[in-house]
């Protein structure tokens, strides 16, 4: 019997001849029953991925067909109201969107670029409280968006800071719910930075300081960037911690950053969706169409922005 | 030229000392020191908010109650403060939603990290994460006009009821969740070393084989981690389960074709009502939002602990 | 210290290592180097991979202090002042001991704002035009670039990339050049123009070099330290030490030790 084991003596021949098979059927490849298998799987695995674009296709298609008949004019400029449910709108609550935006903005830059900065650049490592912070921050990332919602209720719209339902506490509420990614985001674009080029510029006599920010930081920007915008997008969406800030208020005119009701424009939907005319249900359907076109708008800058900055180093 | 370096190199000379103290550099560097401190600062008032009005909730409820009744009804006449029928309502949907999640997540990562050609990958995964960035108030109102009616449609033989259902909600959680899971798991079976996949590939062993009987198994404590994460994330959710899953009944309810209230509704119900500031049942949302921060904290710190132990035999 | 002018001299010792050893954590990597660095020569460091080379020479200019775990004892003088003093500011010493890598790294900018990077942010005065300038022709790189000072460093080819650096380092003004095996990444024609370009820089500045290349030593430098790995089997640990220094032609033509011949004959390394 003319075998890969020939050369071995009698018994060895079988025992090597068995080891081979049993490893062998371990890994018992195309009969054709194997290839059956494969195939099966490879169509469960392209069903799987299909039923889940499926379903982002069903979310448009079903925002799109409920409220195409409101996509006019009418739906960005004119406010809400309960009387005039064919032309209400969501002025009041865009405005509300754009102003709690803003603060987002201008609190996530400085303290998630100064966070990360600091983490990646500055922090020395092995001191506890620096590895205190970075897995308080991991954690941060993971607490349920209501909960943030529970600290604004506590801290701006009463407590320390007692704005009241006003879109500041919102904003701010907001803001601190996105950080975290913002940092996590920030910190892999500086890590990304190579270390030459820090090392370069500390070698002609540079501080650490002059280095980061006129060399690393510059070069990890346009990621920092695409974190921030990420960010942002997010935060349009979001309603849940809104509600506890006093976004839900039904308001007509508009908002004023420190005084007075607002609302945003995910609230707002909710806030529609719940009445039971069909003309709100409409409208809630259109206010999903504008939400989410203004959110492909941001994406798009996003991913044109990571595609422009992905240099070759 | 010589010589003109030669003077300015002589009137600098080569003091290494320091020229200037850079008050304005230790300045930034107690700024930056201030922004990552500020993370600490919102966990502490976090755990503040949830847990300083708790001391005066439980000195006139009961723990025990809160922790064994199986009543809900703060706001009723004659209310009982036990916690298990909106502990409940949040495990239907956590659960519905890792059976529709696990399965769509963990099929579409073994299918981006051991079939698909890099391109495809590329499209694909940005395609996938769009269906976790749709606002949830939008994919809340698809599952409420159109999904549940839909399904109610094509299963009359199921005993559905009324107008919300848990189940259709822990669906529409699961659909939003199959992008966490399957990019965590992705990147865990990434990191399984190609040396292993080319030992079984040298041994005859196909494609299916190497996946299943080689990676999977390699990858196993990442993928755990990313079904833990998926079910925080599931457990955290609020506003398909408000669109939902609706308010239900102050009784215990298991059942997944009616709507059953969950912990982030509840809060958001009673937030957004009529009831005095301070008062007990006001405090309500502080015990319910305490338990819910406590429960994602915890499968959290697990699902971190299955990454480091991933990291720790592959890296 | 001041020569008198028009006698014959010793030149200045610019640096004097006594008794130098680096430790990363517990490991001692370098032990004991005892060497003097003269002025307005260049002094190179050579040797098999892992003789601790690299770490002497950025222990000169304090780079070893971005590793953490890294440890300097014994003493570098610079002139006379320990470079590790207590009141001594890294930046300070950086500022006058520059440094070329081996890899080139040129920022991700262009010519122009690469090479004024450095007088900038130092506070220089002056014209920046003719410190980019003046920098770029002691690097004998202006001629090359000069009509295209705004394009991006990294379309230059990987020899300019490195005079680049070399006119980066020396736009600063500094006393002394270390060079970390700058030409490994190169061609050897860009390795030619590299080493004819130290030979006119060290007029102005001293030179360090670091070279895994013997005949480059032989080649460029005015004296050469030849160092090697000395395992303890016992203990199983490898230390670099510094096993002599001398003039380069007496290194290679007849040196003190017979593993420096050994070396420099080709019999080991």
């Amino acid at each position: 019997m003319a075998n890969a084991f020939s050369n071995l003596p009698g018994r060895a021949q079988f025992a090597a001849a068995g080891a081979g098979l049993a490893v062998q059927n371990r890994f018992a490849s195309d009969g054709s029953k194997g290839k059956v298998a494969n195939t099966l799987f490879l169509a469960l695995m392209l069903l799987a991925l299909t039923v889940a674009i499926t379903a982002i296709v069903a979310i448009l298609a079903w925002a799109f067909v409920e409220g195409r008949t409101r996509l006019d004019g009418d739906l960005i400029f004119n406010g809400p109201s309960t009387v005039n449910r064919a032309t209400a709108g969501y002025s009041v609550a865009i405005l509300g969107t754009l102003q709690i935006i803003g603060g987002v903005i201008a609190l996530i830059i400085p303290l998630g670029a100064g966070a990360a900065l600091y983490l990646e650049q500055f922090a020395d490592k092995t001191k506890w409280w620096n590895r205190v912070i970075e897995l308080n921050i991991q954690n941060l990332a993971g607490v349920p968006s209501i909960v943030f919602g529970i600290l604004g209720l506590a801290f701006f719209v009463r407590g320390p800071f007692s704005w009241g339902l006003v879109a500041a506490a919102g904003s701010a509420t907001v803001a601190l719910l996105v950080l975290p990614t913002v940092i996590l985001a920030s910190r892999e674009a500086i890590k990304a930075v190579p270390p030459s080029i820090l090392e370069g510029s500390l070698a002609l006599g540079a501080t650490r300081w002059q280095a980061v920010w006129r060399q690393v930081l510059p070069a990890a920007a346009p990621g920092m960037l695409t974190g921030v915008i990420l960010a942002v997008s997010r935060a349009i969406g979001e309603a849940a911690p809104l509600l506890l800030v006093g976004a839900l208020t039904f308001v007509t005119f508009a908002p004023n950053f420190f005084d007075g009701g607002y609302s945003a424009l995910p609230v707002l939907i909710y806030n529609y969706a719940g009445r039971p005319q069909e003309e709100f249900q409409i409208l809630a359907a259109a206010g999903v169409l504008l939400m989410l076109a203004v959110l492909i708008v941001i994406n798009s800058f996003a991913i044109w922005l990571r595609a422009r900055s992905e240099r070759s180093w | 030229m010589s010589s003109s370096v030669m003077s300015e190199r002589s009137s600098s000379l080569r003091t290494l000392r320091s020229d200037n103290p850079r008050y304005g550099e230790k300045a930034i560097f107690a700024f930056l020191f201030f922004t990552a401190a500020v993370s600490v600062a919102v966990t502490t008032a976090i755990v503040l908010a949830l847990f300083q009005p708790l001391p005066g909730f439980f000195a006139e409820i009961s723990i025990v109650e809160f922790f064994t009744a199986t009543e809900w009804s703060p706001g009723y006449a004659r209310p009982i403060y036990g916690v298990w029928p909106i502990v409940v309502g949040t495990m239907i949907v956590v659960v519905t939603a890792l059976l529709v999640a696990i399965p769509l997540g963990l099929l579409s990562a073994i299918y981006l990290s051991e079939y698909a050609p890099n391109a495809v990958r590329k499209t694909i995964k940005p395609v996938l994460e769009i269906l976790e960035g749709i606002p949830t108030v939008a994919t809340g109102l698809f599952a409420f006009f159109w999904l549940r009616p839909f399904l109610e449609y094509m299963t009359p033989w199921l005993p559905w009821g009324g107008l919300f259902s848990t189940g259709v909600a822990g669906i529409a959680v699961g659909l939003i969740i199959v992008p966490l899971i399957a990019s965590v798991a992705d990147d865990a079976m990434r990191s399984v070393p190609r040396a292993l996949r080319e030992g079984a590939y040298a041994l005859g062993a196909s494609r299916l084989r190497v996946a299943l009987q080689v990676v999977v198994p390699a990858a196993f404590s990442g993928i755990i981690a990313a079904f833990v994460l998926g079910a925080s994330r599931a457990v955290g959710e609020t506003m398909i389960v408000l669109l939902v899953a609706g308010a239900g009944s102050p009784t215990l309810n298991f059942n997944p074709f009616e709507g059953v209230q969950t912990m982030t509704a509840y809060i958001a119900s009673r937030a957004t009502g009529e009831i005095a500031v301070g008062s007990l049942v006001y405090d309500t949302i502080f015990a319910v939002g305490a338990l819910l921060f406590l429960i994602t904290l915890a499968m959290n710190m697990i699902a971190i602990r299955f990454v480091a132990r991933f990291r720790e035999v592959y890296e | 210290m001041n020569v008198p002018i028009g006698e014959e001299s010793v030149p200045n010792e610019v640096f004097t290592l006594k008794d130098v050893s680096v430790y990363y954590g517990n490991n001692l990597a370098v032990q004991n180097v005892n060497l003097p660095v003269y002025e307005n020569q260049i002094t190179a460091l050579i040797g098999p991979s892992g003789c601790g080379k690299s770490t002497i020479l950025r222990s000169l200019n304090r780079m070893n202090d971005l590793i953490p775990s890294a440890k300097v004892t014994g003493e570098v003088l610079y002139h006379g002042q320990d470079v590790y003093g207590s009141d001594v500011d890294p930046v300070q010493v950086r500022k006058v001991i520059g440094m070329v890598f081996q890899k080139p790294n040129p920022f991700p900018k262009s010519i122009y704002e690469n090479i004024a990077f450095g007088p900038k942010t130092l506070g220089m005065k002056g014209n920046m035009d003719d410190i980019v300038e003046e920098a770029l022709v002691g690097a004998a790189l202006w001629d090359e670039v000069k009509d295209r000072l705004k394009d991006n460093a990294f379309g230059m080819s990987g020899g300019q990339q490195q005079r680049l650096c070399i006119a980066r380092a020396i736009a600063v003004k500094p006393d002394v050049i270390l060079m970390d095996e700058p030409c490994s990444a190169l061609d050897p024609v860009s390795t030619f123009k590299i080493e004819d370009l130290m030979n006119e820089l060290k007029s102005d500045y001293t030179i360090v070099i670091v070279t895994h290349n013997m005949q480059q030593a032989a080649r460029v430098a005015d004296r050469t330290a030849f160092f090697t790995v000395a395992s303890d089997d016992e203990a199983g640990s490898r230390v670099g030490v510094l096993v002599e220094h001398d003039n380069t032609d007496k290194i290679f033509s007849s040196p003190a030790n017979q593993k420096t011949l050994d070396y420099v004959t080709g019999r080991f390394g």
